[in-house]
């Protein structure tokens, strides 16, 4: 496998090989792969990942801050490059560069309470603070993980929430678009959880990430619940094409989602978003 | 020692919180504590709304019947919230099922008393319309982001 200094120029993608496919719902799959010189990443970043002769994508890094040995993404088969992605096996070998964007900043939340929202896909952007979260769980105050899906077969990591649920020292709650005859749990939006959760105001930080729209009613529900803007912070997906703040593309006001982001507070984003032209 | 108990829960609730002391009184009044086991049904669709419920403890949930299908859980409610607006409007009668999924401890408000009393001092009245309008507000909201089926993959 080549091993080019992965910051020598960040336009020109390393190899990686899977390692390890697991199909996790019917259309998403998570990949475990190995990338010569991988330094690690920060939670929140993302890499361009890229199927030779199909395209390039940016994906989240889905997996543990302090295994450096293997590099994790989840993706959801939506399009051609993910689609070829997604049809990857043991032994592939694909384009990576990265880790980049501006992460999580999960060295705010130290001693203080913690809420993460999820939606959707978007609970893969978030696992790696659940695994800080969880390793360093003295460091932080309550922790609370809320997590959204369209129905019980689409919850995703569904094994690993199920440990989380059995901790004594975590309050997860997994809520449904639509129920089924075996599903016990809540039914309704994500956004709901919220009036019935645990954690104190002036002293919580908490990280948000989803579709848009449920990302919007999460921000506003954790400011009706007393949170300040700037303790609130998502992750934004805007059409991100070079990853590095240089073709523009995924511009959102005066920042670049790719470069700036994707992670910004709320007390940034709020206006922005009000702009539909954005 | 039952009502100052109704008072007390009521007192702390969020929706009542700030409610002016004789309006709580008046409230409570009306309510009861009811226990509920796994699996029971609090009411069925077509039925008399004749109580409102003040979820403590447990998990309920709204279903309503599809032939062939079986119940259909729209939403659940759980500790601190609030079942069944059909009490407000005529002609007072449930729209849906409503399943303990959980053993069930609530308070039970009598609408009939509730709703007399309201007509029979207006101030009560709007005082008690200011604490249920955010639970359907709420409820249309919610159910606005549910219907947009957020989670559904898009290319």
């Amino acid at each position: 496998m080549l091993a080019p200094d992965l910051h020598t120029d960040p336009m020109v993608p390393v190899l990686a090989r899977v390692t390890r496919r697991i199909h996790e719902l019917s259309d998403i799959v998570t990949f475990e792969m190995e990338v010569d010189g991988w330094q690690g990443f920060a939670p929140g970043q993302f890499n361009m990942l890229s199927v030779f002769g199909v395209g390039e994508v940016p994906i989240s890094i889905s997996g543990p801050l302090s295994d450096r040995s293997k590099i994790i993404h989840t993706i959801r088969d939506v399009g051609p490059v993910s689609h070829a992605l997604c049809a990857l096996r043991k032994g592939a070998v694909l384009g990576l560069r990265g880790p980049y964007g501006a992460p999580w900043p999960v060295e705010a939340a130290r001693g203080r309470d913690v809420v993460v929202v999820a939606g959707g896909l978007g609970l893969a952007p978030v696992r790696p603070i659940l695994y800080e979260l969880i390793e360093n769980r003295d460091r932080y105050g309550k922790v609370t993980l809320l997590y959204g899906a369209r129905s019980p077969r689409e919850i995703l990591f569904a094994e690993e929430l199920g440990q989380w649920r059995s901790r004594l020292d975590l309050g997860v709650e997994v809520s449904v678009d639509r129920g089924d005859e075996h599903w016990h749990g809540h039914v309704g939006v994500v956004t709901g959880l919220l009036r019935a959760a645990d954690f104190d105001p002036a002293n919580t930080t908490a990280f948000v990430c989803g579709p848009e729209i449920m990302m919007r009613f999460a921000a506003n529900g954790l400011v009706e619940a007393g949170m300040a803007a700037t303790d609130i912070h998502l992750s934004m997906e805007r059409n991100m094409q070079c990853g590095i703040g240089l073709c523009g593309h995924c511009q959102l006001g005066p920042v670049f989602v790719c470069k700036d982001g994707p992670v910004f507070d709320w007390a940034f984003l709020k206006p922005l978003m009000a702009v539909k032209e954005l | 020692m039952a009502i100052h108990g109704l008072e007390a829960l009521l007192r702390d609730h969020p929706r009542f919180r700030g409610m002016p002391e004789e309006f709580i009184r008046a409230v409570a009044g009306c309510g009861k504590n009811v226990v509920f086991h796994k699996g029971d049904y609090l009411f069925h669709e077509g039925e008399d709304a004749n109580d409102i419920f003040m979820i403590r403890e447990g998990l309920v949930s709204m279903e309503m019947d599809a032939p062939g299908a079986g119940p259909q859980t729209f939403l659940t409610e759980t500790a601190g919230g609030m079942l069944g607006l059909s009490w407000l409007i005529p002609p007072y009668t449930w729209t849906f099922d409503a399943r303990a999924r959980t053993d069930i401890r609530a308070l039970a408000f009598d609408a009939t008393c509730l709703r007399d009393k309201c007509d029979a001092d207006p101030a009560l009245g709007y005082a008690v319309m200011k604490q249920f309008m955010p639970v359907i507000v709420e409820r249309l909201h919610d159910t606005r982001v549910q219907m947009l089926d957020l989670y559904r993959a898009r290319s």
